[in-house]
């Protein structure tokens, strides 16, 4: 088929600003997300079950109870975000030290072979559901941790915090050892091969040479992992509980910011009533505080020491 | 000379042998601590697919639990209904994904060069593949739901997992593309094509079998996504089937529904322990199906990597 010169040039144009049109599309989609949320949660903080703008943005901030769906509606962030802290950082204990280990140990130790064969099964533990981490975590986890506390007379609740951050601590793992590898590969064969001529071990230029020279990759690819951990639902809304509280007790059940959001949404929401805009506003925290993470870990990865 | 003498005593005394071997025994044990720790990783992911097929074994081999709808009766239960839902939600999540995302992936790779427009398109996607999945529920709820009037339905469900997806098939269509060399488009420009032709005739065909693979694992992730249906109201207790899309097409976009790892979620929470069984059947499907799209993947970007030897 033969088109003439001036066909092609048109479909050309025209095919360009298709394919302009359709990136230009998650742009939409961010602004979509920002407006909804923002708009939702201005009228969170202008409806009167709340007390009208400012009483409710400083009940919001001084009030140590929420429960915007009780009658004696308390609207204080803090527990939730208490739980989602304590989530987040438990864990981040669990992946800060196994992402390095396994990360050093398949970008400088294992062998070609090695690699390959780990890294699709790293790769399918994140297509694993979260909903089956959040069984895991309630049905297989916790009985361990509750047969391994009892001896020493500590009483664990079958809901709580410290078993759905280990599971999120390992579920987040491939994807925050993953990174932390690449930013191992992005150091240049030359350092290494530098410090082993001057009779340096593996472990020592792992440690005191590829370590430092990748350390911002290594810090935003943590960073990535901790904000990932505090916007995980369903393992959370399964094994956490509901009962919003200020603890540092990890065996007590709480709820988290997204435990909230699953827990209000799957009651019957009228458009528009206090409830629901709680969710919103809820939500519109969630997005900030992994937006100012992912903006500084974006920043740090930028900065990034090139070779 | 003092200061010399002590030195050479220094040296005369030092065992370098075995410091030698000592360094050398540490380094050993760090990688018998990488080789535990990442068995433990893979131990993890053994243990979750025993312990769902020990506890869901006897509803996972029972035909009726594939062919019935969900029950107030634990071991009359099913998931027919939510399997349905989900291969429903899933088409209509992969159609959105492959119009919005194969397009902007072309777009930022071959067109939008070091644009501006291009930059921060770019900075938007890898923005948006870090917002956390509830939040698109939230956008959901908040846009298709009420604003646009789709209703709790397939539609908007396939949308909002369709949008979850876009980030990874962008990125991986780029890498596909990327992985084409310049020679190939100077090739074709200098034979006289067209940008669209040669992007038509040569840049999509070479680089499909990347794309695909991307959107394979961008889809295996999306089908266990729970958390953004759950807030687009993904009811629990369907005991109907949406309509055939042959027989009634808008029927069936706004039909409710219910999806695998939904069903899933509701067995869970609930107390009797049967319908844990249940739900551990529910979740060891979903496993098989993320195992399963996986190997495609896998199978297909090595296939990829020895067809395409540039």
């Amino acid at each position: 088929m033969t088109l003439s010169l001036g066909v092609k040039k048109f479909i050309d144009t025209a095919l360009y600003v298709f394919l302009m049109l359709m990136g230009a599309v998650s742009i939409f989609v961010t602004f979509a997300i920002v407006w909804v949320l923002l708009i939702d949660t201005i009228r969170f903080f202008t409806h009167p079950d709340g007390g009208g703008f400012p009483t409710s943005l400083i009940r919001f901030f001084t009030e140590t109870q929420w429960t915007p769906t009780f009658y004696d509606k308390q609207i204080g962030i803090w527990p939730l975000l208490n739980g989602t802290l304590m989530i987040a950082f438990i864990s981040m204990l669990v992946s800060i030290p196994l992402g390095i280990i396994i990360a050093i140990y398949l970008s400088e130790y294992a062998s070609w072979k090695v690699r390959e064969t780990v890294k699709p099964w790293l790769d399918f533990l994140e297509a694993v559901p979260t909903v089956v981490y959040g069984y895991f975590a309630l049905l297989f986890i916790t009985p361990i941790l509750q047969k391994f506390f009892s001896p020493f007379g500590i009483y664990m609740e079958g809901m709580n915090a410290l078993s759905p951050g280990i599971v999120i601590g390992i579920m987040i793992l491939p994807f925050t050892a993953s990174m932390i590898e690449d930013a191992f590969k992005g150091v240049p064969q030359y350092l290494r091969e530098a410090s082993y001529s001057l009779g340096a071990s593996k472990l020592r230029t792992a440690l005191f040479v590829v370590l430092p020279a990748a350390k911002s990759g290594v810090l935003s690819a943590y960073l990535l992992g901790f904000s990932r951990a505090i916007g995980e639902t369903m393992v959370v809304a399964v094994a956490a509980g509901m009962y919003p509280q200020i603890t540092a007790n990890p065996l007590e059940p709480i709820q988290t910011v997204t435990g909230y959001i699953v827990q209000v949404a799957l009651g019957d929401l009228p458009f528009g009533s206090f409830e629901y805009l709680s969710i919103f506003a809820a939500g519109f925290m969630l997005f900030v505080i992994t937006l100012v993470l992912n903006s500084i870990a974006v920043y740090l990865k930028s900065k990034a020491v090139g070779y | 000379m003092e200061v010399r003498e002590e030195l050479e005593v220094r040296l005369r005394e030092f065992d370098a042998e075995g410091y030698t071997k000592s360094v050398r025994r540490k380094d050993k044990l760090f990688e018998v601590l990488g080789i535990v720790a990442t068995l433990f990783i893979l131990l993890f992911l053994f243990a979750i697919a025993l312990d769902l097929l020990i506890d869901g074994w006897h509803r996972i081999k029972d035909p009726k639990f594939y062919t019935s709808y969900p029950s107030r009766f634990p071991e009359e239960a099913g998931i027919l209904s939510s399997w349905v839902g989900t291969v429903y939600v899933m088409l209509g999540a992969i159609f959105w994904a492959v119009v919005l995302g194969i397009p902007a992936g072309i777009y930022l790779e071959e067109y939008g060069g070091k644009g501006r427009i291009a930059r921060i398109i770019e900075a938007n996607i890898s923005n948006l593949a870090a917002v956390p999945s509830i939040v698109y529920g939230l956008l959901a709820l908040g846009i298709f739901v009420y604003r646009f009037e789709f209703g709790e339905s397939v539609l908007t469900a396939g949308l909002t997992l369709g949008l979850l997806m876009l980030p990874v098939v962008v990125v991986s269509t780029r890498e596909a593309i990327r992985r084409i060399p310049r020679s190939i488009r100077e090739a074709a420009y200098a034979l006289g094509a067209t940008r669209w032709e040669t992007l038509f005739h040569h840049i999509l065909p070479y680089s499909l079998g990347g794309i695909l693979t991307g959107l394979i694992i961008a889809a295996s992730r999306a089908i266990g996504e729970t958390a953004p249906l759950i807030t687009v109201g993904a009811l629990t207790f369907i005991a109907f089937l949406p309509p055939a899309p042959w027989e009634d097409f808008v029927g069936m976009l706004k039909s409710p529904f219910t999806v695998l790892p939904i069903q899933m979620f509701n067995w869970v929470s609930r107390p009797q322990e049967e319908f844990h069984y249940n739900a551990a059947a529910a979740g060891f499907v979903l496993l098989v199906i993320a195992l399963l799209m996986n190997s495609v993947a896998f199978y297909l970007r090595f296939k990829v990597r020895r067809k395409y030897q540039w």
